[in-house]
């Protein structure tokens, strides 16, 4: 009976492990818990020696020197498209950062919220050269492979659907390396997803000459970090996480120049790097917390260059991803 | 005890509340066990939707009636997206009930063969039968499944260089071949010959196989009737030959005349409507072939991989089955003139069957709840388009996980029913 009694106990706080105080938790455990892809060049891989990197995986490492002034206290989980929400939710991780696009559904009733969008992306298809096609619009009949648990599958279908065409079929399957591997054999005509995945997965096929985007833009992919519904101070924290690496960028503070920096006197600076006010408590965390952040990763710009800017294998230019002063749509609003 | 107590102790009128009373201390257990299970669950409940509410995630099933968005490769019933998650629950149901029964199906017979074949005095065939049974048996089955998929199935050529089945290509073939090794007065008449016959219908690619498509146009509903005649003809003729055989003891071929019904009667019913059944031809137009039926390779894998694993299993069931019949019973048979085959038929096999059908249904079983590895290939079982994408889109996990249980449980109640129930029939009955 005493056992019984005690496995039911067990069962019953093991239901109800899902805390509020998620900082304090990560606090405690000494390491943030970040959800990232299992493998997609330029967003969030790992190397041979299990070190990862990349853009989503750069917004985990802010976050953890803003807790910890410690980018390296992060453990990352890797998630397939279909585990990453369940993940989430048990509280297995604190913050998913893995591409993932921005809808109403998962901002509501999936019970989840979007810090920011870190990649303003849209889907698109990639397909051999050799079938020559110049548009998606050509794609009548087409065998289509797709990653479940993904926008792109819903989104596939309306797109065929406006433009009154039909698709040959839709094949879905669970992992990104599955769906890849059943495109290089030749299963489907065309792989869809997001335009910045296909170009990452284009680098890993056997020759990446050989494949092509087509130029059309099907979907918008605002693609950004996510935390669970319930826990405001939290959501805070990784928003503004996200927002100190803008405004970092628009105020042309650099991983290089921030400690020169923390002695400006432009009154935006000095609310930003903490020497004006106690902005950083509002988050839980001490005044200089964008100091360690900067110190860290460096700007969103420096993330954005290192990982998938022009200069890297990705070589995607900064586009709707550049600032709002210099022709882009990120917008970090002000710290005051 | 040694002592013998000549009555039991004459019970106190009235209940003595006592703890070493055996009967009221089962109870009390039972109802505390009960009380704690009763708790538990309504813990469980109200915990799961406290935190539900908490977290704002939608609760409740009236998410089957939303629209599912997404495509699904294989239906067999009509789906497109804009349908509900209901109807893609039906399609995910469907699929898995296509692939189960059809590799149980399959599965039996391949298991069967591969049993007796093992029993075999041919020592060719009893090694083959040994290799496979040893082979399949011993590799899991998520890797038979990839096997057929990524080794076997996505080598076939593309669309356009498809195989095409049919006399056009063989023939085809066979000229350019004779042409090649220089016997090109032969090679060329065939060779013409075979372009002058029309293209081929069947073609093999690394999308699938593609068949040509009947169209049943007026008149056709007389060729199932006869169909359906025949059936039941056979049927009488079965009981009348049965009932002959015990009064007089003349066998009658009632197989083969039956086969005959069924193969003749609907032919003659079709030529008597004027053949009312068209062929809608594959045709390659853009990326693919557009009309015809078509088999998906991510079915063919799974059905493959599924039924050539059980099969394994089931031929050692067969195996043991047969082996358990003592050889007297043969002996027997064939001192009473029986010959081989009749004794395999009449005598071994109804006495196998009942050591064979208990573990062949959990075999069915088995070969039922392993579909659901399907997901692993893309194909669009009940497992990948409801507990993956439906619960993915939805994220209502729990109505999901609990509609997947209930569904699996019940397939596989209403199989274990029926082979309870024909197990029944083979039991020995005991005179």
């Amino acid at each position: 009976m005493k056992r019984i009694l005690l496995a039911a106990a067990g069962l019953l706080s093991l239901a109800g492990a899902v805390q509020a105080a998620t900082l304090d938790d990560v606090k405690a455990r000494g390491a943030l818990n970040c959800g990232v892809t299992q493998g997609l060049p330029g967003f969030s891989s790992p190397n041979d020696k299990n070190e990862w990197s990349g853009l989503d995986v750069d917004f985990c490492r802010a976050i953890a020197a803003g807790i910890f002034n410690d980018p390296t206290k992060v453990k990352f989980t890797p998630l397939s498209a279909k585990d990453r929400f369940t993940a989430l939710t048990s509280g297995a991780i604190d913050v998913l950062s893995r591409n993932t696009t921005w809808t109403m559904s998962r901002d509501t009733t999936l019970g989840f919220n979007f810090a920011g969008v870190m990649y303003y992306d849209g889907q698109g298809f990639l397909i051999r050269k050799s079938v020559g096609l110049k548009s998606a619009k050509e794609l009548q009949e087409a065998s289509i492979c797709v990653q479940t648990g993904t926008s792109n599958e819903l989104n596939v279908g309306d797109y065929f659907r406006a433009n009154n065409m039909k698709y040959r079929e839709v094949i879905a399957f669970a992992t990104l390396d599955e769906t890849v591997k059943a495109y290089e054999s030749g299963r489907c005509d065309v792989f869809t997803s997001d335009k910045s995945q296909l170009a990452a997965v284009r680098l890993k096929l056997t020759n990446p000459a050989d494949h092509v985007l087509l130029p059309e833009t099907i979907s918008k992919e605002p693609l950004g970090p996510l935390v669970r519904h319930g826990d405001d101070q939290w959501f805070d924290l990784v928003k503004w996480t996200y927002f100190a690496l803008l405004n970092s960028e628009e105020l042309g503070i650099t991983q290089k120049n921030v400690d020169e920096m923390v002695k400006s006197e432009n009154p935006d600076i000095k609310r930003l790097l903490g020497t004006d006010g106690k902005y950083g408590e509002g988050i839980g965390l001490t005044p200089d917390w964008v100091v360690r952040i900067i110190k860290a990763t460096g700007n969103y710009g420096e993330i954005y260059d290192r990982n998938v800017g022009p200069a890297t294998p990705l070589g995607i230019e900064r586009g709707l991803n550049n600032l709002w002063t210099k022709g882009g749509i990120q917008y970090g609003p002000p710290v005051r | 005890m040694s002592e013998v107590s000549p009555a039991a102790p004459p019970r106190p009128k009235g209940r003595r509340w006592s703890w070493t009373d055996p009967k009221l201390r089962s109870q009390v257990i039972q109802i505390t066990v009960a009380v704690i299970l009763v708790w538990l669950l309504w813990s469980f409940y109200s915990n799961a939707q406290s935190n539900l509410t908490r977290l704002g995630i939608a609760s409740g099933f009236g998410f089957l009636d939303n629209r599912a968005g997404f495509a699904i490769s294989q239906s067999l019933v009509p789906y497109n997206e804009s349908m509900s998650y209901g109807r893609a629950f039906l399609v995910g149901l469907l699929n898995t009930l296509l692939v189960a029964f059809l590799g149980v199906i399959l599965a039996t017979l391949i298991g069967f063969l591969m049993g007796v074949a093992r029993l075999s005095k041919n020592v060719v065939i009893k090694a083959l039968a040994s290799a496979y049974v040893e082979i399949t048996r011993n590799l899991p089955p998520l890797f038979q499944i990839m096997f057929w998929y990524l080794a076997v199935l996505a080598t076939l050529p593309g669309p356009r260089q498809s195989w095409g089945f049919g006399l056009q290509p063989l023939l085809g073939a066979i000229g350019s071949g004779l042409s090649s090794i220089g016997l090109g007065f032969l090679g060329g008449p065939l060779s013409a010959y075979a372009a002058s016959l029309a293209a081929p219908g069947v073609f093999v690619n690394n999308r699938g196989l593609v068949v040509p498509r009947p169209i049943f146009e007026d008149g056709s509903m007389a060729i199932l009737y006869a169909l359906i005649a025949a059936f039941i003809l056979s049927f009488l003729l079965a009981r009348w030959a049965k009932k002959r055989r015990e009064a007089t003891g003349h066998f009658f071929p009632v197989f083969w005349t039956s086969l005959g019904l069924i193969i003749v009667l609907p032919l003659l019913a079709s030529a008597a409507m004027g053949f009312p059944v068209g062929v809608e031809k594959p045709e390659l137009r853009g990326f693919n072939f557009v009309g015809g039926l078509r088999v998906i390779p991510e079915f063919v894998s799974l059905l493959l991989a599924l039924s050539i694993y059980t099969g394994g299993f089931i031929a050692e069931i067969v195996r043991s089955g047969i082996l358990a019949v003592s050889k007297g019973q043969t002996e027997a048979a064939h001192s009473l003139g029986l010959r081989n085959g009749p004794t395999l038929r009449l005598v071994i096999i109804p006495q196998a069957m009942r050591v064979i059908v208990p573990p062949l249904t959990s075999q069915y079983l088995n070969l039922t709840k392993n579909s659901s590895l399907g997901v692993a290939v893309g194909y669009p079982d009940l497992f990948a388009v409801f507990a993956g994408t439906t619960l993915n889109q939805t994220g209502q996990a729990i109505e999901i996980i609990a509609i997947i249980m209930a569904v699996y449980l019940t397939i596989s109640i209403v199989t274990s029913a029926i082979m309870g129930w024909y197990n029944k029939r083979v039991a020995l009955v005991e005179r």
